[in-house]
C-alpha cells in the first residue's frame, strides 16, 4: 500500500483515508474534485455525512441498499450525484474505508 | 567466449509498470428461474454498477421469472438435482420442501442485506443498468411486455442484445 499526500493526509492506494479522524470538509472537497465532482452540493453532503455517521456509529460502511433506503436520497439520484459508484465514492469523500459488502 | 551484458538486461526491463486494465461494461444473461440461478447474475450486475461499470441484464428462458410481475418474488431454491444442497433427492421431492428451504435461505439473505428479487431488479434499474427480456423466450412462453415489471426497458432480439453488449464483456449465468 502506498501513501499519497493530500494536504498532509495519509491515504491508501485507492485514495481512501487511512484514518477517518484526519477528515475534514476541505479534504472531502478535494477528494471530490479528484473524482470529477467540482462542487459538493447539499445533496452530496447529505449522502457523505450519512455514510460517515453510519460508519462512525457501526464500524461498517453502509451498503448501497441502506444508502438508498435511509440516507434520504433515492438510488437513482445517488448514481447521478456519484456517477462512478455512489457507495464507494461517498465513502472515499467521507473519509471512511471502502464498503466491503457485495450488495 | 561469451560475456553477459548486464547493462542490456537492465535496459530490457520495462521502465514503467503496465497500467492495470479495467472492465468498463458488462452484459449479464440470466437464464435460470431458481433462486440460486437468479441471484448471482443480479449480484454481479448491481456490483458492476457499484464499481462504476456500465451494465445490462438480459433475461432469457426461465430467467424471465425474475422480471415477471406475478412470479418474481415467488422464486424458489431447487431442492432436487442440486448436489450442493446436501439433500437426498427423495427428500427434495417432498411437498413443501422447496418452500421451506427457500424461506430459510431468504431469512439468511435478508440478514446479509440481500434485497428480495423485486427490489433488487428495481435497484439495478435505478442504477442506470438496462433490463431486457429475450424476445424468443417471451414468444415461446406466450408473454408480453405487460407481464413484466415496469423496469424492463424492452423485449429485444438476440441481435439487438449483441448491439447493446458491444464493447463490453458478456457473462452467461
Amino acid at each position: 500500500m502506498t501513501t499519497m499526500e493530500l494536504a498532509g493526509v495519509e491515504r491508501d492506494a485507492d485514495g481512501f483515508l487511512a484514518d477517518p479522524q484526519q477528515w475534514n470538509e476541505q479534504v472531502a472537497a478535494e477528494i471530490a474534485r479528484e473524482a470529477g465532482i467540482e462542487e459538493l452540493t447539499p445533496r452530496h453532503w447529505q449522502v457523505v455525512r450519512f455514510m460517515r455517521e453510519a460508519y462512525l456509529a457501526t464500524g461498517e460502511s453502509p451498503s448501497i441498499r441502506t444508502l438508498g433506503k435511509a440516507s434520504g436520497v433515492p438510488i437513482k439520484e445517488l448514481y447521478e450525484l456519484f456517477p462512478k459508484g455512489p457507495a464507494k465514492l461517498a465513502a472515499k469523500i467521507g473519509g471512511i474505508p471502502k464498503p466491503h459488502g457485495c450488495i | 567466449m561469451t560475456t553477459i551484458d548486464y547493462d542490456l538486461e537492465q535496459r530490457a526491463a520495462p521502465a514503467v509498470e503496465e497500467k492495470r486494465k479495467t472492465i468498463e461494461k458488462v452484459s449479464i444473461i440470466i437464464s435460470k428461474g431458481s433462486l440460486d440461478g437468479v441471484y448471482p447474475g443480479l449480484i454481479m450486475a448491481n456490483g458492476a454498477r457499484m464499481e462504476g461499470i456500465d451494465a445490462n441484464v438480459f433475461f432469457t428462458f426461465f430467467g424471465l421469472e425474475a422480471i415477471t410481475k406475478k412470479r418474481q418474488d415467488r422464486i424458489k431454491v431447487a431442492t432436487v438435482g442440486n448436489p450442493g444442497m446436501h439433500m437426498p433427492t427423495l427428500l427434495g421431492v417432498l411437498p413443501g420442501m422447496s418452500w421451506v428451504v427457500t424461506r430459510m435461505m431468504a431469512r439468511k439473505m435478508e440478514k446479509l442485506d440481500f434485497p428480495p428479487v423485486s427490489e433488487f431488479v428495481e435497484m439495478i434499474a435505478d442504477s442506470g443498468a438496462g433490463i431486457y427480456a429475450c424476445k424468443a423466450s417471451v414468444d415461446m412462453f406466450g408473454l408480453s411486455q405487460g407481464d413484466f415489471v415496469p423496469q424492463v426497458s424492452g423485449v429485444i432480439t438476440v441481435g439487438e442484445f449483441y448491439e447493446e453488449a458491444a464493447g463490453g464483456e458478456i457473462v452467461f449465468t
